[in-house]
């Protein structure tokens, strides 16, 4: 018998050894979604202030993060603030109320300030069902052609914003392209 | 209990068929009594087998998140009007992904998962085979072994034997 045979088994628990090893260090709540790289789902819903109709044509013609958030998202509440900062920086900001309550989600925004454009009033969460969220807050990327090119799940903060931003800016750089053609 | 059964009573008597999942019941009653039923069992089975895309481990019928609520509700309204297995599948991973599916999907990606265990099985018997081969050639030689021994032993005795006539 080869000598070198005798390492197979040994050979065999380092490899398992190293895959399980690197298991421990993924996120299982990172789910890929479904949707990037698809136009954005076709919803019409009312604006929460204003009741005017939205549709997802309104979202065309310039980068977009949608953010969906409700009152009752405690998460949503740890974000605000950065994204007040975001809008205020020149960020197109539209927010999906989520399952909410319209009065609560009106005055949230009047005490927290309000860095969307607009919100729409998803209360049956029809549209969000559509966008594959699971709970909030989630943000999606959306570029000039109304394309989903990322989703971002959880808060955005200071702290989570390095890597987003890359991804903003080239899709505003993609955007400048397309406007110059 | 006591309500269920005396609910069961009432549909068995009934053009309606229930379905009675994560203690939620659900009345089937749109189409024909065996459509009712054949819906009411599609229910029960995509409720256990579409993945809650929120809370990882647990099934839609066992979730109480609200996205799995959503999602129940969603399910039913589609099997009640008639949707078919496949579509409301595409329906779901359309928007959550692969992710929501228990029962993976045969494609490129996951045919390590559903052929892998068969894959391993076959090597195992090879090397299995290939082990016992080797085993019974070894014995066979070890047999050789004492032939030749065996002859060897034989000639000492034969040369022995001629000593001792000395």
């Amino acid at each position: 018998m080869k000598r070198w045979t005798l390492f197979i088994p040994f050979i065999m628990f380092t490899l398992l050894g190293l895959l399980l090893w690197r298991g421990l260090y993924l996120d299982p709540k990172e789910i890929p979604s479904a949707l990037v790289d698809k136009p954005f789902p076709e919803f019409s819903l009312p604006t929460l202030i204003g009741e005017e109709l939205k549709t997802q044509s309104s979202l065309q013609g310039q980068v977009t993060l949608v953010n969906v958030w409700g009152t009752w998202c405690i998460s949503c509440k740890v974000e605000h603030p950065f994204l007040v900062e975001l809008a205020q920086q020149g960020v197109r900001i539209i927010g999906v109320n989520y399952k909410d309550d319209n009065d609560a989600a009106i005055k949230w925004l009047k005490d927290l300030g309000n860095p969307y454009e607009y919100s729409v009033d998803d209360v049956d969460g029809t549209l969000s069902m559509d966008l594959g969220v699971t709970g909030a807050p989630e943000t999606f990327f959306v570029d000039v052609n109304g394309v989903i090119r990322h989703k971002h799940q959880g808060v955005i903060t200071q702290g989570t914003w390095a890597p987003l931003e890359k991804i903003w800016l080239s899709l505003v750089e993609e955007s400048k392209q397309v406007v110059s053609q | 209990m006591m309500k269920y059964g005396l609910l069961l009573i009432a549909f068995l008597f009934s053009q309606c068929s229930l379905a009675i999942v994560g203690g939620h019941e659900y009345v089937f009653d749109d189409g024909t009594p065996l459509e009712n039923e054949t819906r009411a069992q599609l229910f029960e089975k995509l409720a256990v087998e579409l993945r809650c895309p929120k809370c990882q481990n647990q099934n839609l019928a066992d979730s109480n998140a609200m996205i799995a609520g959503d999602l129940r509700r969603e399910l039913y309204q589609q099997v009640k009007s008639g949707s078919d297995g496949d579509s409301i599948i595409d329906f779901m991973v359309d928007r959550y992904g692969e992710f929501v599916l228990y029962r993976p999907q045969v494609n490129a990606m996951t045919y390590v998962l559903w052929f892998g265990p068969v894959g391993l099985l076959v090597v195992g018997l090879i090397c299995l085979v290939f082990i016992v081969r080797k085993r019974k050639q070894s014995e066979t030689v070890s047999q050789d072994l004492s032939i030749d021994q065996q002859k060897r032993i034989n000639e000492l005795l034969e040369k022995d034997k001629g000593d001792d006539h000395v």
